[in-house]
């Protein structure tokens, strides 16, 4: 079992020079790194004895409009001698591509084409980089910030041609935004959190 | 045909009262060939599995020792070769929608559809998702919606026997009897 400051130690010691920075937020350890250098430090945390991060539990993205390398690709990494669990981010745009974790970690695989095809950032010397989950010929990558949330298609049978059709999306009611934040339902937490901020200004 | 002619109604009673005659007690009995056939399929209606969400569990409850669907003739079939009855238990996507006709397609004649849940009714809680077909009634004819989310086992129970009744009242193959 190491303590999450000795594995704090023994990242920034194993990543030195390597990886842009590391912090401690909510107990867990957050590890920056560049996008060119991501196969290296995930190479040196599964490698390192002290730090044998042997499995990967986890590729995601997260949209940032805002900024101008929107995307971050997060790592969960967990290591089972240890107990300890790590998670490495870095920043990309929609056109440069992440060198691919499949090398060091075949797990990867399925998880960077989830990624692909949630968000659309590429992954350089992936061995089958296609989409995963959504449906044969879907346009666009869902999770995007500026994806609609219906999409832009919906299918049906049609009974001439004998066969699923897509057609552009119709409503008869449009979506209605419910404000989670009230006082009656939603997440507490946050609610209270906000409170103590405005208290504060 | 259609019209329920009182004269010739009567006649068949009378024919059918005098053959009841000759052969009671011989071991046969006299049956409408209509009550027969519904008699059979409502007592056999063999459902394919198709379990796509949180609403597959509770058709599994429906199956098992609790309420026991066996008490209806009603087996689950793991291929729609065998079935007369789909139950589309919970949320059909669109990547799922081909498959869902195909093996709808591939079900022999005489052929039902129970939409199990809100998903499967109208989309439900997945309703405004780029992913989702907004009710399998857009896919293949659905007989019996069974409301719910996910509808008690009870419900689908429910549902099963309003199929029963559906198929009483109607697929005469006779018409006027």
């Amino acid at each position: 079992m190491l303590s999450l400051d000795q594995l704090r130690f023994e990242v920034v010691r194993a990543l030195d020079g390597v990886a842009v920075g590391e912090f401690v937020e909510g107990d867990e350890l957050c590890v920056l790194s560049l996008r060119t250098r991501i196969v290296e430090v995930l190479q040196i945390l599964r490698d390192d004895p002290a730090i044998a991060m042997c499995q990967l539990m986890d590729v995601c993205g997260a949209d940032y409009p805002q900024r101008p390398e929107r995307f971050d690709v997060v790592y969960h990494l967990l290591s089972l001698r240890h107990n300890a669990r790590a998670r490495v981010k870095l920043q990309t745009d929609a056109t440069s591509p992440v060198p691919t974790a499949t090398g060091v970690y075949p797990s990867a695989g399925w998880f960077e084409r989830e990624v692909w095809d949630m968000f659309g950032i590429a992954f350089s010397g992936h061995p089958d980089l296609r989409r995963i989950l959504t449906d044969d010929g879907f346009e666009g990558h869902p999770l995007r910030k500026d994806f609609p949330l219906t999409g832009f298609v919906e299918v049906r049978y049609d009974e001439n041609q004998k066969r699923i059709v897509q057609e552009p999306v119709k409503l008869p009611q449009d979506f209605r935004n419910f404000d989670f934040l009230s006082p009656w339902e939603g997440m507490t937490a946050v609610q209270d959190e906000k409170r103590e901020g405005e208290g504060r200004g | 045909m259609g019209i329920i002619d009182p004269v010739k109604l009567a006649k068949a009673n009378q024919l059918a009262a005098s053959m009841g005659e000759t052969v009671d007690d011989k071991g046969y009995f006299l049956a409408k060939l209509d009550d027969l056939l519904t008699w059979a399929r409502t007592g056999s209606m063999w459902p394919m599995t198709f379990g796509l969400a949180c609403c597959g569990i509770e058709m599994i409850h429906a199956y098992m020792a609790r309420y026991d669907l066996d008490r209806f003739g009603m087996m689950p079939r793991p291929s729609p070769r065998q079935a007369d009855v789909m139950i589309v238990a919970g949320t059909l996507t669109n990547k799922m929608a081909p498959a869902l006709r195909r093996v709808y397609d591939q079900m022999a004649e005489p052929r039902w559809v129970i939409s199990m849940g809100s998903c499967a009714n109208g989309g439900g809680y997945y309703h405004y998702s780029y992913a989702t077909v907004r009710g399998c009634d857009r896919i293949v004819p659905v007989d019996i919606y069974i409301p719910g989310c996910p509808p008690t086992a009870e419900a689908l129970v429910n549902g099963l026997m309003q199929l029963q009744g559906k198929i009483r009242r109607g697929n005469k193959i006779v018409s006027g009897g």
